[in-house]
């Protein structure tokens, strides 16, 4: 059966059932690759785009509770020719070891900064309260976003 | 015939000039490097050390993917050893490269070489005219064997080594361009997924999988003894598949795991090969002995916990296969998969891909095998294979489980007069590649199943369970013992800095015991025992950096600790200073670290290493532990197995002392054990209390206390 979802502003016909998490969807079906499968049970954040404003992990995101929802990832928000401000953070700061995260983090924070432009820390901690980072790029990662909530100021 | 002239670096292994580079007509030169990114930044300090001795631009070096067709055999990109065998490797023979291309310039417009000068390929004479490598080069030039001869770049003609270059792999991974193996979409490609067993020991009795060949997409279902597995055309269908599976598939498990003991006691039940790694008595000395300090340390198991479950993906045609894999070894891996798969070598190719940071043998190389076996249910499709994250956390071989006693003795001054120290371990490598046996796991569980390897423990001077059990300290008497247990109950192989992590928490953390004994600050009491200048200077520096105070004591909560080790007592020299609040939860609040890697060819990827390293040892030694009953692994989730996270990481200081006429150094796995130490004795300064056991937990220190 047909699904359509709206995914960086364009709207994309998916055939699959509708409890198939829209991970697989996004990766398989639209071919963005950004969102990546990290653990399957919500836990570790490396498959978080940004739905109606705010961050979701993907993998526990069922297709049905997709539509009709503006569905933004990693694609979306900047490439490398014109990277979104976090992006470019990101690269400045050299704020990734694997990059596995990176993803999931950029569009935790991206959905932090469209509701709170100038987060402090402890917010910037709590918006990542449910991503992962396992090569210890941590303290670079919070730099990189920081770099970005000053640059707004 | 004289014995061929040792060679530096890999060079030694891969003699031939055309097996490193190719000088192109095009403008471009192409790389190859058996050594494999894993997210440490090794690529973009390859090009760098390229660039600078072939003289030419960073924008003309092409790096080939490692494959088993036309990369070197490198063995495996592992220890911290990239940058002492690949890069060198390559500034030799790249120097090489540049001066016969120098020569055929010179005889082209019959100039002296002294004439000559070299910019981005262009070799110019001082009195006018100019040739390029481009139209120098040709297929015959490097078609010979390396002599080595050719002189390196001085440091002060570096205009790419010693700069901190940003990374050429992180804007495709910061902006989602397909990066890794788990992102390969080949036309037709199908989802398999496994169905490990439930336990080690479990055996398949019975499986009625008529309904789920029935489900939607599903391709196949494969089954060889224990091993299972699933075909399907969309990823949601093969996990779907295999679930039902796991419902459907009746094991027997009769084995069992030693869950009522302490994996330390464990360890000291059972027999063990016993050598003696470095003894130096010094009866003299010992007479002097006043007081006499012993300790026992331990770790557990702990996980490798990559974000990204291994992944693989395989193709079968014509009774040849082709396999994309992260793993850290490409001809290991196809040793073992010839062998699985029953085919010669020349049967499978295997291409590196990149995958998630991999910090050791994890389950990268099984994935491989699982792919390919999935793989011939289909003939001519690929199949892609990513492991869930249960089969990740039960199933990866983990770090082993350790345990140190310490005995030493202090004369009446102070000074450590006799020094005796034990560790117990597994074997640290059970990889591919061995010689009596396939370690993939699915083959272990074929219905004709193949015996895993013996397990191998990397010899000194690097060493495995012993890396870093000798002391860089000078003690007048010293004995150091291995005690080797050869087979681990819980699969266990090479995890970041293998032994140094537990040894080097060990040895530092009994240093402070005696230092508080001495009656010694921690600081000069290690500076009195050690000669190394370039150790001194990595202790003095991080003593400088973090504000050291003599005498200071902790306030009951917070505290400061130090912890050092120069990386196998022959690589990177690195000294952490942890700051811990213990008040509640501990938590390691600050840190800082000195670190002399010699030449650094990227410092701020050195950087970028130790801070991970640092913030990666301290989840590692006061969070984590693999958990299992008698029956089975039970850490199979991230919340089993709690890591790290954002509001918990310190701050981290890192101070590169940069020696550009040293050789470079490794800087990976460096900052392991000085980091474990450093917290341990942030915790016994905060608390006045010391524990001994990793996980540095709450727990742990309250029971210390009482």
């Amino acid at each position: 059966m047909a699904i359509t979802i709206t995914v960086n502003g364009k709207q994309h016909s998916v055939e699959a059932s509708d409890d198939t998490p829209l991970l697989y969807v996004l990766r398989n079906d639209l071919k963005l690759k950004g969102a990546r499968f990290g653990c399957g049970l919500g836990q570790c954040g490396a498959c978080t785009v940004v739905i109606d404003g705010k961050a979701a992990q993907s993998c526990d995101v069922p297709l049905s509770a997709a539509v009709g929802k503006r569905i933004t990832t990693i694609e979306g928000i900047g490439g490398v020719e014109k990277p979104h401000p976090l992006q470019s953070a990101f690269i400045a700061e050299q704020a990734a070891q694997c990059g596995y995260c990176a993803s999931g983090i950029i569009m935790a924070a991206y959905a932090l900064l469209a509701r709170n432009p100038h987060p402090g820390e402890a917010e910037i901690c709590e918006a990542l309260a449910g991503n992962l980072c396992r090569c210890g790029t941590h303290a670079r990662i919070l730099r990189a976003i920081k770099r970005v909530t000053g640059e707004a100021r | 015939m004289s014995a061929p002239r040792k060679l530096p670096g890999s060079l030694e292994t891969n003699r031939t000039l055309e097996r490193w580079l190719r000088v192109n007509r095009d403008g471009t030169v192409t790389v190859f490097t058996g050594k494999v990114e894993i997210g440490q930044g090794i690529t973009t300090a390859i090009t760098q050390v390229v660039a600078d001795e072939l003289d030419v631009a960073l924008e003309r070096i092409r790096l080939e993917p490692a494959d088993t067709v036309h990369s070197p055999d490198e063995g495996m990109t592992s220890g911290s050893r990239s940058i002492q065998e690949s890069a060198l490797a390559l500034r030799y023979a790249c120097a090489e490269t540049r001066d016969l291309l120098v020569q055929r310039a010179a005889a082209k417009l019959g100039v002296s070489l002294e004439q000559i000068t070299v910019a981005d390929g262009v070799v110019s004479a001082r009195g006018g005219g100019s040739v390029t490598y481009w139209d120098l080069a040709d297929d015959h030039l490097l078609r010979r064997e390396a002599t080595a001869q050719a002189a390196l770049k001085p440091a002060a003609e570096h205009k790419y080594i010693g700069m901190a270059l940003p990374r050429r792999d992180l804007p495709a991974k910061i902006t989602g361009i397909p990066a890794y193996v788990h992102d390969m979409d080949l036309p037709g490609m199908l989802y398999g997924r496994v169905v490990r067993p439930p336990a080690y020991g479990a055996r398949l009795a019975a499986l009625d999988d008529d309904e789920v060949k029935a489900m939607p997409g599903v391709a196949a279902v494969m089954r060889d003894g224990s091993f299972l597995g699933v075909v399907a055309k969309r990823e949601e269908q093969a996990v779907r598949a295999a679930r039902r599976l796991v419902r459907l598939a009746q094991w027997q498990n009769n084995a069992t795991l030693p869950a009522d003991v302490t994996p330390g006691e464990y360890l000291l039940m059972q027999p063990a090969h016993i050598e003696v790694i470095s003894d130096k008595a010094d009866a003299a000395a010992k007479q002097r002995s006043v007081t006499v300090l012993e300790a026992t340390y331990t770790r557990p198991y702990v996980a490798h916990a990559a974000m990204g479950p291994s992944c693989a993906v395989a193709q079968f045609d014509n009774g040849k296969y082709t396999v994309w894999t992260h793993s850290q070894g490409i001809y290991p891996l196809r040793h073992d998969l010839a062998m699985a798969l029953g085919v010669q070598a020349s049967a499978v190719t295997v291409t590196h891909g990149e995958g998630a940071g991999c910090y050791g043998h994890n389950g990268a190389d099984d994935v491989a095998l699982d792919a390919a076996l999935l793989a011939r249910a289909v003939p001519g499709r690929p199949v892609q294979v990513q492991w869930m994250r249960e089969d990740e956390f039960a199933w990866e071989p983990y770090g082993s489980a350790m345990l140190m006693k310490t005995r030493a003795a202090l004369d009446a001054g102070g000074n450590i007069v006799d020094w005796q120290f034990d560790v117990w371990s597994y074997p640290h490598s059970t990889r591919p590649g061995g010689k009596d046996g396939v370690n993939l796991i699915a083959a272990w569980h074929l219905a004709q199943p193949f015996k895993p390897a013996t397990p191998v423990n990397p010899a000194l001077p690097g060493g495995g369970s012993h890396r870093n059990a000798i002391p860089l300290y000078e003690f007048a008497s010293q004995r150091v013992t291995n005690h080797l247990v050869v087979q681990s109950p819980l699969r266990a192989s090479a995890l970041r800095s293998l032994g140094a992590h537990a040894n080097v928490f060990a040895i530092e953390s009994f240093m402070d015991e005696l230092a508080a004994a001495a009656g010694a600050d921690p600081v000069e009491f290690r500076l009195r025992h050690l000669k190394d200048p370039r150790a001194r200077a990595v202790i003095e520096t991080v003593a400088q950096k973090s504000g050291w105070r003599p005498g200071a004591l902790g306030d009951g909560a917070r505290g400061r600790g130090i912890g050092f080790a120069r990386y196998k007592n022959l690589g990177c020299y690195v000294a952490v200073v942890a700051e811990v609040d213990a008040g509640t939860e501990v938590r390691v609040t600050r840190a800082w670290a000195a670190v002399d890697v010699g030449l650094a060819i990227n410092p701020d990827g050195v950087i970028n290493q130790i801070e991970g390293g640092i913030i990666q040892a301290a989840s590692m030694t006061i969070k984590e532990r693999i958990t299992f009953d008698r029956e089975r692994v039970t850490s199979r989730t991230w919340d089993d197995y709690p890591v790290l996270k954002f509001a918990e990481a310190p701050q981290v200081e890192v101070t590169l002392i940069n020696r550009p006429e040293q050789p470079s150094l490794g800087a990976g796995e460096g900052a392991a054990g000085p980091t474990a130490a450093a917290i341990a004795n942030a915790i016994a300064g905060a608390v006045g209390a010391r524990v001994r056991d990793m996980p540095l937990t709450r727990e742990r220190v309250i029971a210390a206390l009482a």
